[in-house]
């Protein structure tokens, strides 16, 4: 049984971090050169930990799977990143930020670390701007911040719609001059495959080179994981199709805890499936929801065209159903209403898997102009990608998975259980507790990146000055990657019928049904029943045509695939032992009598964290309790 | 639908690649491109044929991941538009679709449609940022960027890096990619410093690299998604000009 320690320092909460710093080891310079870290994953947090690394001195080595470090899904932020600086005058501090992070969390987040956040969110600002993003000014030169999701202060500062892009560009920017440095090593085109621990230690990684198809051996001193959520579990998400669990994985299986699985935010507001081949869900931000009329027609299976149904037939279920809040109630609420109706069989479009987000009265009120200056942008993304002009007719929308709470259990280093093994940005769990706030990722992957993990990371490689060079042909890297490779001829050889694709796309609608919005104890079980069945006819039923040693996109998703069984289940079990609703997590046996998410503070104020037993062996659950020092635990109202 | 595709087929980098023509039924006007090749792909994996290897990711259009030569233009017919963002309502049924990868000497064929791109990373490398350790930034409204700077240097740093510009060019020229990020640090006080430095090194990588000079066609914002104007290619020019003549007066 592993302990957990999550080494919060004492003290009084805006004093933990500095004091805690000043008691951190050091390494000198000298031994920095001699240190080698690898950093797998370039998106935000990983492209800025590498920087900062290679600014420092340490010898960095960092993977990708694409072909460069700017395609991260971090690109893909659409919103803004949160920072507490009070440019506005309107009140902000760093202990609002604090505050709105951990009641958006819905109390299932880490003080400590969610404090030291907002802390250092002040320092990412002058960072990217200092490295020339282009972040919205107004006219006098200074920076401009608009309000976001639930906050009511205005503390998010944005470039436009492009916000992921402009922060990732400026991070890449510094992870390509650390590169021509010769400080960080690129690795792009890599698959990290396993990870390799060495006495105890995480000492490196087997990749596999997706051009040539080799598998390779890779050594440090420390391993950082920046990989990413799991997101992609449901198939149709808002990830990139890239997007995976298996590095985080691969840790897990290797000893790292995995703690609160089951916390997914599934975003109200995204572009509907259009077509059975479709795998991408596309994000139209929540903003809409302020001018935008959310209904379904009060007829079940009505197939005519959205100007055709009358106002009287028009069910306006959220303004039914909340009156006080109607269109503009929480994510998690706006999500979870649109899916009953829809299950219920009045759902728009062909599929019967969508609600209208309608504009006609705000264009009525104010003027189509007026809209257009609001949200021009949005209703020409959403022209492209359906054809539908949204000015003429009601949008189509459908909630999505979005992003991932859950992730590695990491201590307040940011290392997870297994030591020398860090995890950073969406794939630790520390910072979001059960519920993210919008603008708060790249505000966690920044700051971890650039500002927390290369502080707590010297603290333990200040053991390491005497290790020397990690040999990659001692026999735990053997073992690893003669593992990977019997992984690959165990897939190769299976010779079915089937891709991965169609294997991932069942095992997505198996959570989605069984472990997304709503969930309860038998269909959760039955998820776990489901997805095993799965598994097994995709050991005997897949094709991978081609072969290993060449550019084999198929075998880069049977890997995938295969691990998010796994994952799959592990989320399952862990929706099933947390009998409580409480942010994104809403079991149907658990709420109030009107239907909102009841929480238990009292049984189920912890985290949950993994551990691994073997494939199909029930897992152990370790607790970490939560205490709220700082904040008084409240209910969340939304009436 | 139905639409017949003549798709570029190369095993690898050293082979020789070829068209194939894939008749395919029944595809739905809603699929984006990229779907469609994904049912093609479903279809071939069943009857055991190798599937078109084909790059993306995030598909919607800013990962800049995805580029395929469509009908002899970057991205297809659309304008503003990435790949992913294309849809199969665009074309007619019975259509003819000619699918091909980039083509440009900088931009070797690894698989089918799959180039090498690690060209435009080099000239990242040289001097692609600005030179700023983490730590050491001044307060962020300490230099105050007027707004029309700074939506300019906006408009310039919304490059996805595709590589559209350079298959739009007869030259298989890489300017506007370069332009882009040399505009964008040069019109902003933060990126002032290095300027002539950095724009000196990147136009050198460019040559170095195989790329060919402007084919002054604008072809290149022509096809660019993000609408990337050549007026930054002009700038990137002056700066250049500017750089020799300053260096001159050092001497």
């Amino acid at each position: 049984m592993q302990q957990l320690n999550s080494k919060i320092p004492e003290g009084p909460l805006a004093d933990k971090w500095s004091r805690y710093k000043a008691s951190l080891r050091l390494v000198s310079p000298a031994n920095k050169k001699k240190l080698e870290i690898i950093v797998v994953g370039t998106g935000l947090a990983g492209a800025s930990a590498a920087s900062a690394l290679g600014e420092l001195g340490y010898k960095v080595k960092a993977f990708c799977f694409q072909d460069s470090p700017r395609r991260a899904h971090s690109v893909a932020a659409q919103g803004g990143i949160n920072a507490a600086k009070n440019y506005k005058n309107d009140n902000d501090s760093i202990y609002r930020l604090f505050f709105d992070t951990i009641k958006g969390g819905d109390y299932r987040a880490r003080e400590a670390n969610v404090y030291r956040a907002a802390e250092v969110s002040n320092l990412v600002i002058d960072h990217y701007t200092a490295l020339g993003v282009p972040f919205a000014r107004d006219y006098g030169g200074a920076l401009d911040t608009r309000s976001f999701g639930g906050v009511q202060v205005s503390r998010t500062f944005y470039a436009k719609g492009q916000t992921g892009q402009q922060c990732l560009l400026g991070a890449y920017s510094s992870l390509t001059r650390q590169i021509a440095k010769g400080t960080v090593k690129m690795f792009s085109r890599r698959d990290m495959l396993d990870l390799v621990i060495v006495e105890g230690k995480a000492r490196g990684i087997i990749t596999r080179n997706l051009v040539s198809g080799e598998l390779e051996r890779h050594s440090a001193h420390a391993v950082v994981l920046a990989t990413g959520g799991y997101g992609t579990v449901f198939y149709l998400s808002t990830l990139g199709l890239g997007s995976n669990a298996s590095a985080a994985w691969n840790a897990h299986k290797k000893g790292a805890l995995f703690a609160n699985p089951s916390f997914i935010q599934i975003h109200p507001t995204s572009i509907p499936v259009l077509n059975d081949y479709q795998c991408k869900l596309t994000l139209m931000s929540e903003s809409l929801r302020n001018d935008g009329r959310v209904w379904v027609s009060k007829e079940k299976g009505d197939k005519r065209h959205p100007t055709e149904i009358p106002e009287e037939e028009r069910d306006y279920y959220l303004e039914r159903k909340y009156p006080a809040f109607g269109n503009l109630v929480p994510r998690d609420v706006a999500s979870r209403a649109a899916k009953e109706r829809c299950d219920a069989g009045y759902g728009a479009g062909d599929s019967g898997l969508s609600v209208y987000l309608d504009f006609k009265d705000a264009i009525d009120a104010h003027g189509k102009k007026a809209i257009q200056d609001k949200y021009g942008n949005l209703f020409e993304m959403y022209e492209k990608i359906t054809g539908i002009n949204p000015y003429n007719q009601p949008m189509r929308i459908y909630p999505a998975g979005h992003y991932t709470m859950g992730g590695l259990w990491v201590d307040y280093n940011l290392m997870t259980t297994i030591p020398g093994l860090f995890a950073i940005g969406e794939s630790n769990f520390s910072d979001h507790g059960a519920n993210r706030l919008g603008a708060n990722s790249l505000m966690q992957c920044s700051g971890d990146g650039y500002f927390i993990l290369p502080n707590t990371i010297g603290d333990y490689l200040a053991d390491e000055i005497r290790t020397g060079k990690i040999p990659t042909d001692q026999q735990p890297f053997k073992e690893a990657e003669k593992g990977v490779e019997e992984k690959i001829q165990k897939f190769m050889a299976i010779g079915g019928r089937k891709s991965a694709s169609s294997f991932h796309k069942r095992l997505g609608k198996i959570m989605w049904d069984h472990c997304g919005m709503r969930r309860d104890a038998e269909g959760l079980q039955k998820g776990k029943e489901l997805l095993n069945e799965l598994e097994e006819e995709f050991w005997k039923d897949l094709r991978i045509p081609g072969n290993d040693r060449e550019i084999n996109q198929e075998l880069e998703k049977a890997f995938k695939v295969a691990d998010f069984f796994e994952v799959g289940r592990l989320m399952c079990e862990d929706a099933i032992q947390r009998e409580e609703s409480c942010g994104a997590h809403f079991r149907e046996e658990h709420q109030t009598e009107t239907g909102e998410a009841k929480r238990d503070d009292k049984n189920f104020a912890y985290v949950a964290a993994w551990e691994y037993k073997g494939h199909r062996e029930k897992p152990d659950m370790h607790k970490e309790p939560l205490r709220f020092e700082h904040v008084e635990i409240k209910e969340r109202s939304y009436k | 639908m139905n639409v017949t595709l003549k798709i570029w087929r190369q095993k690898n980098a050293q082979a020789k690649g070829k068209f194939k023509t894939y008749p395919l039924q029944d595809v739905s006007p809603e699929m984006s491109v990229l779907e469609m090749l994904d049912y093609l792909n479903m279809q071939l994996i069943e009857k055991g044929d190798a599937p078109v290897a084909f790059e993306h990711d995030c598909r919607e259009g800013i990962c800049g991941t995805c580029g395929l030569y469509i009908n002899g233009r970057p991205h297809g017919p659309m304008r503003n538009t990435t790949t992913c963002e294309l849809h199969m309502r665009a074309f007619k049924d019975g259509e003819i679709i000619y699918i091909e990868p980039w083509r440009a000497r900088a931009f070797p064929v690894l698989k089918d449609l799959i180039v090498d791109r690690s060209s435009f990373e080099r000239i990242m490398h040289t001097a692609g940022f600005i030179s700023i350790n983490t730590g050491s930034a001044p307060e962020a409204n300490s230099t105050p960027v007027s707004k029309i700077i700074a939506d300019k240097a906006f408009d310039a740093a919304v490059c996805i890096g595709c590589g559209a510009c350079v298959a739009a060019c007869k030259n298989s020229s890489a300017m506007l990619y370069a332009a882009a990020k040399i505009a964008q640090y040069a019109m902003i006080p933060q990126g002032k410093v290095e300027a002539k430095e950095r724009v000196d090194k990147m136009v050198r990588q460019m040559d170095a690299e195989g790329f060919g000079f402007c084919s002054n066609t604008y072809g290149c914002e022509f096809d660019c998604p993000k609408g990337i104007s050549v007026d930054f290619i002009a700038l990137m020019n002056r700066e250049f000009f500017s750089s020799k003549v300053c260096k001159q007066k050092h001497k």
